[in-house]
C-alpha cells in the first residue's frame, strides 16, 4: 500500500500450536491514530510484540515505510528506526527519579561511550521539563519512580515514549488503573500527539475508545474482525457477539 | 566532582587515608612497634579483598548481573603478578636453573613455554594482569549476553566458569606449577619481599588501588551510563525498547569489573607470597558475594567495608575457633539478610539518620 508507516500483511504466529495471530493484515498510516480493540487473548499484544522485533512471525511480511523488513529487526532496531512502545503491564525504571526515566528515554545517541561521557545538555533540561509538564508530573520530578501510583506509572511511560520522539507509538492499555478523569486527560494527550506521530491504541475501555474519535480495528482469534468507525464497528453482528455483547 | 564523591565516599576515602599513614607508622620500629609488622601485610590482603568486592558490586549492585565466578580473574591477576615474582627468582631457585622456575626443572622441562615469555618485565606483567581477566570477561560475557542468559542461569555457568579454570590449573602439564601453585618468591622491582619497606609500598599501592577503584566505579554508576546500568537491572526490557543495546552495555561493566578483580589480584600475591589453584575454587567467589551483601549491595562503599570486615572477622575467628568459621560466615549472612537488608552500611547511615532526623534519606539511597 502506498505512503503506509506500518505495513503487515498475511501475518501469522502460533505458540505450540495455539495460532494467536492468523493472517492478519493491517495498515497504518503516517500520523494516523488507531484503536485496536477485541477480547483478552485476540493476539492484540502479540502483534504489538511482532511489530517491534520482541516475536518473529512465522510466515506474512512487516514493512516499516515501505521497504524496512522488521521480521529480521530486534527489539533495539526497531526503537532507534522510530518505534516506541508501551508495556500493557507499566514498565519504568523503578529506582531512578521522574526526571531520570524521561532522561534515559530523550532521543539521542545510545552506545556506550557517549553515554558514559555525556552530560546533560540545558536543550535536555528542557526538553525534561516540556514533558514532565505534559504528562502532569512536574510536582514528582525528583520523586523514585517505583513511588508513582499505578496511573502516574502509566503517564510515565507515555512521557518516556514521547520523549523517544517516535513516528509510531504502540500503546497497550494505557487507560488501565486510571481514574475516569485520568482516563479521558490520556484520550486528549494521544489525540494531541497523533498527526505528528502515528498512534495504535490497544484498550478495553470503550469509553475511551470513543474519546478518540479515530478508525478502530477490531481483532478476534489473532484476524481482523472488522475495521472502521467506531459507530461502523459496533453495528457489526459478529463483534457484538464476540466482543461487546458479553 | 560533587556528584562522584559524596559524602560516604569522602569519609571513606578519609578513614582509608588515615589507615595507610597511621599503620605503617604504628608498626614501624621507631613508634616502638604500636602495631606488629605483620599487621601491614594482613591489612593490605584486606584492602585488596575490598577492591575485589568493589568490582563485584559495580556488577551486580549497579547492574544486576550475579557474578560467581568473579573469584577467576582475581585469581588471572594473581597468576599473572605471581609467573612475574617466579621469574625474578632467577638462579637463586632450589635448582639453581638461570631461567626455569623450580617446578619447571622438577618437570624436566627444557625451555620456558611460550606463555610464560615476556613475564620477566614487570610491566609486562602487570599489563597480563589487567588483560587476561577482562579478555577472559569480554569472551564470556560476550557470549552469555548476547544469547541473553541472565539471572540464576548466568550465576551457574561464572560458577562452573571458575571451577573449570581450578581443574585446569591443578593440571602440572597446564605449565603453572599445579597444586602447589606459585610460591618462594625473592622480591620485587628489585626490593627485598619480606623486608618492612617494601611491605609497606606494597600496602599503599593497595590502598591506593582500592581509592582509584572506588573513584572509578563510582564515576561509572554517577554517569548516565551508570543509569542505563541500572535501567538494565530494575527493567532490562524496558532498556531494550529504548533503544540501548543491553548486552553491550553488561559486557563494557563485566569487563571493567574483571580488570579490576584482576588488579586485586595481583597486588595481594606479593602480600600473601602464594597464588595457587585453590584461589579459584566456587566457594572464593561465593565469599564475595557474602562482603558484598554484609556491607550493603550497590553502595560500593559498603561492599569494601563488608569485605575488610568479614576478613577481620575470619583472621580473628580461625586463630581462635578455626572450625567454626564457615558457620559463622553462614549465620553473619542470614542475620544480615534478614534484619539489615541494606547491610551493615545501611544500617550504620540509618542509625546516625535517626540521630540527625532533619537530614532525609537522598533518593539515592533506594538507587543504590
Ligand atoms: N510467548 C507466548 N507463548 C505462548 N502463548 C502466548 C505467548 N504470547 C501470547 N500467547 C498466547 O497468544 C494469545 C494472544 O495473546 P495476547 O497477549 O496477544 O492477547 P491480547 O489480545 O493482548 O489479550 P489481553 O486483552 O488479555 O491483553 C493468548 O492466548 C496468549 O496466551
Ligand atoms: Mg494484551
Amino acid at each position: 500500500m502506498s505512503g503506509s508507516l506500518l505495513y503487515l500483511s498475511g501475518v501469522s504466529k502460533s505458540f505450540e500450536g495455539f495460532r494467536a495471530i492468523d493472517n492478519l493484515s493491517l495498515v497504518v498510516l503516517p500520523g494516523e491514530l488507531r484503536a485496536v480493540i477485541g477480547p483478552n487473548g485476540a493476539g492484540k499484544t502479540t502483534m504489538m510484540d511482532i511489530v517491534t522485533g520482541k516475536t518473529r512471525p512465522d510466515e506474512g511480511e512487516v514493512l516499516w515505510k515501505e521497504t524496512v523488513d522488521l521480521t529480521r529487526a530486534d527489539e533495539v532496531e526497531t526503537a532507534r528506526l522510530g518505534i516506541g512502545r508501551k508495556f500493557q503491564k507499566p514498565s519504568v525504571i523503578e529506582s531512578l527519579t521522574v526526571a531520570e526515566n524521561l532522561e534515559l528515554a530523550l532521543k539521542g545517541p545510545r552506545g556506550v561511550g557517549a553515554t558514559l561521557f555525556g552530560r546533560r545538555t540545558r536543550e535536555e533540561a528542557r526538553e525534561i521539563e516540556r514533558l514532565l509538564a505534559l504528562v502532569r508530573l512536574e510536582e514528582a520530578r525528583d520523586a523514585l519512580a517505583g513511588s508513582m501510583s499505578h496511573g502516574q506509572k502509566q503517564w510515565l511511560e507515555i512521557g518516556m515514549l514521547l520523549a523517544q520522539d517516535p513516528e509510531l507509538l504502540l500503546v497497550d492499555e494505557p487507560a488501565a488503573g486510571m481514574t475516569d478523569a485520568e482516563t479521558m486527560r490520556t484520550a486528549e494527550l494521544l489525540r494531541e500527539i497523533a498527526g505528528r506521530h502515528a498512534v495504535v491504541v490497544v484498550e478495553h475501555d470503550m469509553e475511551f475508545v470513543r474519546a478518540l474519535g479515530c478508525k478502530v480495528t477490531v481483532l478476534h482469534q489473532g484476524r481482523v474482525l472488522a475495521e472502521g468507525s467506531l459507530a461502523h464497528v459496533s453495528a457489526n453482528a459478529e463483534v457484538i457477539e464476540v466482543y461487546l455483547g458479553r | 566532582m560533587a556528584r562522584i564523591i559524596d559524602r560516604r565516599m569522602a569519609i571513606f576515602l578519609a578513614g582509608l587515608f588515615i589507615l595507610t599513614v597511621g599503620l605503617p607508622v604504628a608498626s614501624s620500629a621507631a613508634a616502638g612497634e604500636l602495631a606488629p609488622a605483620y599487621l601491614v601485610s594482613l591489612v593490605g590482603k584486606y584492602l585488596c579483598y575490598a577492591l575485589l568486592a568493589v568490582a563485584l558490586d559495580l556488577v551486580w549492585g549497579l547492574c544486576g548481573i550475579l557474578s560467581l565466578g568473579h573469584g577467576a580473574f582475581f585469581a588471572l591477576g594473581g597468576y599473572a603478578m605471581g609467573m612475574h615474582l617466579m621469574r625474578q627468582i632467577g638462579p637463586r631457585g632450589v635448582y639453581g636453573d638461570p631461567v626455569l622456575p623450580d617446578f619447571m626443572v622438577f618437570l624436566n622441562w627444557q625451555e620456558l613455554p611460550w606463555f610464560w615469555l615476556g613475564f620477566d618485565s614487570f610491566w609486562f606483567a602487570a599489563l597480563m594482569a589487567m588483560a587476561a581477566p577482562g579478555l577472559l570477561a569480554f569472551v564470556f560475557g560476550w557470549f552469555a549476553f548476547r544469547s541473553r542468559v541472565s539471572g540464576v542461569y548466568l550465576s551457574i555457568i561464572t560458577q562452573a566458569m571458575t571451577y573449570a579454570l581450578m581443574l585446569a590449573f591443578f593440571r602440572n602439564e597446564m605449565g603453572f606449577g599445579g597444586n602447589n601453585g606459585l610460591t618462594d618468591f625473592k622480591e620485587i622491582l628489585g626490593l627485598d619481599l619480606t623486608a618492612a619497606s617494601t611491605r609497606t609500598g606494597l600496602f599503599a599501592a593497595s590502598a591506593l588501588a582500592l581509592a582509584g577503584g572506588l573513584l572509578i566505579a563510582r564515576w561509572i554508576a554517577a554517569s548516565k551510563l551508570g543509569r542505563v546500568l541500572v535501567a538494565i537491572r530494575d527493567a532490562e526490557e524496558r532498556a531494550r525498547f529504548l533503544g540501548y543495546r543491553v548486552e553491550h552495555y553488561k559486557l563494557f561493566v563485566f569487563a571493567v569489573s574483571a580488570v579490576m578483580a584482576g588488579v586485586a589480584g595481583a597486588l595481594y600475591v606479593p602480600q600473601v607470597g602464594i597464588i595457587n589453584p585453590g584461589e579459584f575454587s566456587p566457594a572464593n567467589s561465593i565469599e564475595i558475594v557474602i562482603w558484598v551483601a554484609l556491607g550493603g549491595r550497590g553502595t560500593l562503599v559498603g561492599a569494601a567495608l563488608g569485605a575488610m570486615l568479614v576478613a577481620l572477622a575470619k583472621t580473628l575467628l580461625t586463630a581462635w575457633l578455626p572450625e567454626l568459621w564457615l558457620f559463622a560466615l553462614g549465620g553473619l549472612f542470614v542475620l544480615v539478610t534478614l534484619w539489615l537488608p541494606r547491610g551493615v552500611l545501611g544500617a550504620l547511615e540509618d542509625g546516625l539518620g535517626r540521630l540527625r532526623p532533619a537530614r532525609a534519606a537522598a533518593p539515592e539511597e533506594a538507587r543504590a
